[in-house]
């Protein structure tokens, strides 16, 4: 029976790990408890990672055999081995793993691996793994995560109908491959195996896909995707499936229509639902809401104060970074100081294809609803000389900003480094600045963020390269 | 979780008033202690705050007519409308460990991660920004408080003219309540200032040689203005012209000694009362003064704090003043103005000698108080505080 640690971390994604790792730096005694193998969560071993893996190694073979004539280069007989690519994401995975790993021992914090369990004391979790063993806390954080939300009629067997786990290491490359749901993952992970050869099939029942970004990128990203030979069914419901000899078929309705889809590979993309399962929270009174997300106040406490919940757990856009920062926060909030605010409407999300979606801030549409009158800023990344060197066309940057103040409410940017170019508008839209300001930083030349610059004076009337 | 606004009492023959301008609307979000409306009387004019922070709603609208006591809405103090809560200053903030599972969380009045070394701060932080607070100072009507923002058109300005520009602001709602009734007192009463000017030298000394146990023993620095305050007392039991106000055609007087004490905050002056004097001691009085300091400066007063009052004391020392004509408080008739203790020579049995002299400014209300009662009135402030023993003997 250990003694009573500072703060006890149950899960060891990005949230998890990262809020033991700061408690440490802070002095605390902190534990962390995760049921698989290794550290990482979700995100390193099952998801962010992996699929950027994936992402990267298909983009260069697409990239290859769709783009190197254009430069002179031949590459006559292209082609990939599915192994090696999924040997390499392994690799890429397990460094990164260890790395957390290494990096968790480091600061002192003990590892436990098993699955943890409430048993009616708030201030102890039974560890069941290879044996059981007791662990004892002052603060207790779940981050425990969550898990891919399947099709009601039709369980995931990761092999034909698989959720985000089974797609990142499929056997082999589908023939026909079915997605339904045009999320950050569903298009992302159609990307991959259309680049790969697969005949893919998006099926999302909205009007369009990645509906939480801004509607007239999305409409970009789409038209982008197009060109890449995925096909879209939107507005459009699964409304049965059945395993066949060859893999999936199933039956879809789009308005009036109905017909049949079949494919070997059924991706189920609709989504991911809070992981609390064998928690034991009932046994001390944390109840999780309607659709599975733990209740918390202003500073991640649950119903018990002193048991906080981050991540995936708590509501909020399902993001590594997030959970991070939530993670941060709470360690800062045990170990007695007060963290610094997080500001939601400044968190940056990516869409990890090519071109890539990056945004942060309002849509237009949002901006809107929230009553503010508004000034547009678009630049297409055609006008772009650095774009123009690399041979890219597609995508384009729009700011979304109040009018009276010139305040930026919103930056939206489609385009092949947008992951890295948003953090311009993070940081702006963190620090309250006005489109003024956005237009009065220097950007240096060529780059793809000159479309940044762009955009802004364009909102103000005074676009110069287009 | 719903918190009541009530109409307050304001003023003792005040029994109902008008809503006046609303300042927020009845469902959008309010911080603790944000203004929300203006409640009118013929006497006087009030802002209402709100009592925490949430989702506001409001079941009357300008122009009704409502009764003192009366709930005219409440703030809903739900985990999703709330906005970021202020530190309360008297939350419990040890015993961190509440085994007891609590109900749904939507206050943060749970003292738990405070570590183990002492966290004196008493309520959590908001540290999930709420969205409404990020946007707040770009929703902002004109009229309320911002950072000047000078009008500039969307298109770049030839800057070629040097600065001879103007800015404007709109006045705040505090500053508009203060200018009116600044004006309303000039116009109403019968105002005018009498002077003298006292030696500080007892009642500096008493404090050199007692700070120290002083602050000891009752754990408050012990100050000047507890001095004034009983000299006030004193001259308010001898002269209750000054402890009265006028109501129609009557002459009011309070049998109670609450007391104005001017703080200097960032909206502005505010004057929040301490009530019953004549039953408080020194450091009582000082505890007071502290207390109210902190909240002015805090954000944490009360409209109740600032209501009432029989008569005000008001300081422009601390900001180097040595003479000054303050302005009544209506409908109060009188107010002690303070100001720079400075060493000057004075004439003392035919020598000269340097004293820490204070000018004292006496504004009073010549409808109530005659000019000779004004005088003697400050004269015995004076003598009470030249010689403190007075307030022991009451003499």
């Amino acid at each position: 029976m250990e003694d009573a640690f500072d703060l006890v971390v149950i899960g060891a994604g990005p949230g998890g790990y990262v809020a033991a790792i700061r408690a440490a730096q802070l002095g605390l005694k902190t534990a962390i408890i995760d049921k698989n193998a290794t550290l990482g969560g979700t995100c390193l071993n099952i998801g962010c990672i992996p699929s950027k893996a994936l992402l990267q190694s298909s983009e260069l073979y697409w990239e290859l055999t769709q783009h190197a004539a254009e430069h002179g280069i031949t590459c006559k007989e292209a082609s990939y081995d599915l192994e090696t690519i999924m040997q390499r994401k392994q690799k890429v995975v397990k460094s990164l793993v260890d790395g957390v790993a290494a990096i968790v021992k480091r600061h002192g914090i003990v590892s436990f691996r098993g699955t943890a369990r409430f048993t009616g004391d708030p201030h102890a979790v039974e560890v069941v793994g290879e044996q059981t063993q007791t662990v004892k806390g002052k603060y207790f954080i779940l981050a425990t995560g969550s898990d891919s939300i399947p099709l009601p009629f039709i369980p995931f067997d990761e092999k034909h109908v698989v959720s985000s786990t089974g797609a990142l290491d499929l056997p082999q490359v589908p023939k026909r491959m079915v997605v339904v749901g045009a999320g950050v993952i569903g298009v992302e992970l159609a990307s991959v195996y259309a680049r790969l050869g697969s005949q893919v099939t998006i099926v999302e029942m909205l009007d369009r896909i990645c509906p939480l970004n801004d509607r007239g990128i999305t409409r970009l990203l789409q038209q982008a995707l197009k060109k890449q030979g995925i096909s879209f069914h939107l507005s459009a419901k699964v409304a049965s499936a059945a395993q066949t000899t060859q893999g999936v078929s199933l039956q879809v309705e789009a308005g009036e229509e109905h017909f049949t889809l079949e494919c070997e590979v059924l991706l189920v993309a609709i989504g991911r639902r809070p992981y609390t399962q064998g928690l034991g929270l009932e046994s001390i009174g944390i109840e999780a809401d309607k659709k599975g997300f733990i209740p918390i106040n202003h500073s991640f406490q649950t119903a018990v104060p002193h048991i906080f919940a981050i991540g995936d757990l708590v509501d909020g856009p399902m993001l590594a970074h997030k959970a991070s920062e939530e993670g941060i926060a709470v360690a800062e909030l045990a170990a007695g100081h007060k963290p610094a605010p997080i500001n939601y409407l400044a968190i940056p999300n990516v869409v990890y294809t090519s071109p890539e979606l990056a945004a942060v801030g309002l849509t237009e549409e949002e901006a809107k609803s929230e009553g503010f009158d508004l000034l547009i800023g678009s630049y297409p990344i055609k006008g772009n000389a650095r774009a123009r060197c690399a041979g890219d066309d597609e995508g384009a940057v729009k700011l979304v900003a109040d009018k009276a103040s010139g305040r930026l409410l919103g930056m939206h940017i489609l385009c092949k480094h947008a992951s890295e170019m948003i953090e311009e508008g993070v940081l702006a839209i963190q620090k309250k600045c006005t489109l003024e300001d956005v237009i009065n930083a220097s950007h240096a030349h060529p780059t793809y963020t000159e479309a940044i610059h762009e955009a802004a004076l364009q909102a103000l009337g005074r676009v110069i390269h287009l | 979780m719903k918190s009541e606004i009530k109409v307050p009492p304001m003023g003792e023959s005040i029994t109902e008033a008008t809503i006046g301008a609303i300042f927020k609307q009845s469902g959008s979000g309010v911080k603790p202690d944000e203004e929300l409306l203006e409640i009118e009387t013929d006497k006087v004019n009030q802002v209402l705050y709100a009592p925490q922070g949430g989702a506001l709603n409001l079941t009357v609208k300008t122009g009704d007519v409502v009764q003192i006591g009366q709930s005219i809405g409440w703030v809903e103090t739900d985990a999703k409308a709330e906005a970021p809560e202020q530190p309360k200053p008297s939350a419990p903030s040890s015993g961190s460990e509440n085994e007891k599972p609590q109900e749904r969380p939507t206050e943060v009045q749970a003292p738990a991660p405070a570590a183990k070394k002492e966290e004196t701060q008493a309520s959590q932080p908001s540290v999930r920004m709420p969205k409404e607070e990020f946007l707040a100072d770009i929703r902002k009507k004109p009229a309320e408080e911002t950072p000047a923002v000078p009008k500039k058109t969307p298109t770049a300005t030839p800057k070629i003219e040097t600065a001879r520009q103007e800015t404007r602001k709109p006045m705040t709602k505090i500053r508009k309540v203060i200018a009116q009734r600044l004006v309303e007192s000039q116009q109403n009463s019968a105002m005018l200032t009498t002077f003298n000017e006292c030696d500080m030298s007892q009642v500096i000394s008493l404090r050199e040689k007692y700070k120290e146990t002083f602050s000891k023993h009752w754990d408050v620095k012990l100050g000047f203005m507890s001095f004034f305050v009983k000299a006030v007392v004193s001259g308010l039991k001898e002269f209750p012209q000054f402890n009265s106000y006028i109501d129609g055609e009557e002459i009011v007087h309070r049998e109670y000694f609450d007391i104005g004490i001017a703080v200097g905050s960032e909206r502005g002056l505010v004057v929040p009362v301490v009530r019953d004097c004549e039953r408080l001691s020194f450091h009582e009085i000082e505890q007071a003064i502290e207390k109210y300091g902190q909240q002015a400066r805090g954000g944490g007063l009360s409209a109740d704090d600032l209501k009432g009052g029989g008569f005000t004391i008001t300081n422009g020392g601390v900001y180097g003043s040595l003479l000054s004509t303050p302005i009544i408080n209506p409908p109060q008739c009188g107010i002690l103005g303070l100001h720079k203790i400075m060493k000057r020579p004075i004439a003392v049995d035919d020598k000269v000698v340097i004293a820490p002299m204070m000018y004292l400014a006496l504004s009073y209300d010549h409808r109530i108080v005659d000019g000779r009662e004004a005088v003697l009135f400050l004269v015995h402030i004076k003598n009470c505080i030249e010689d403190p023993t007075r307030l022991l003997l009451e003499i």
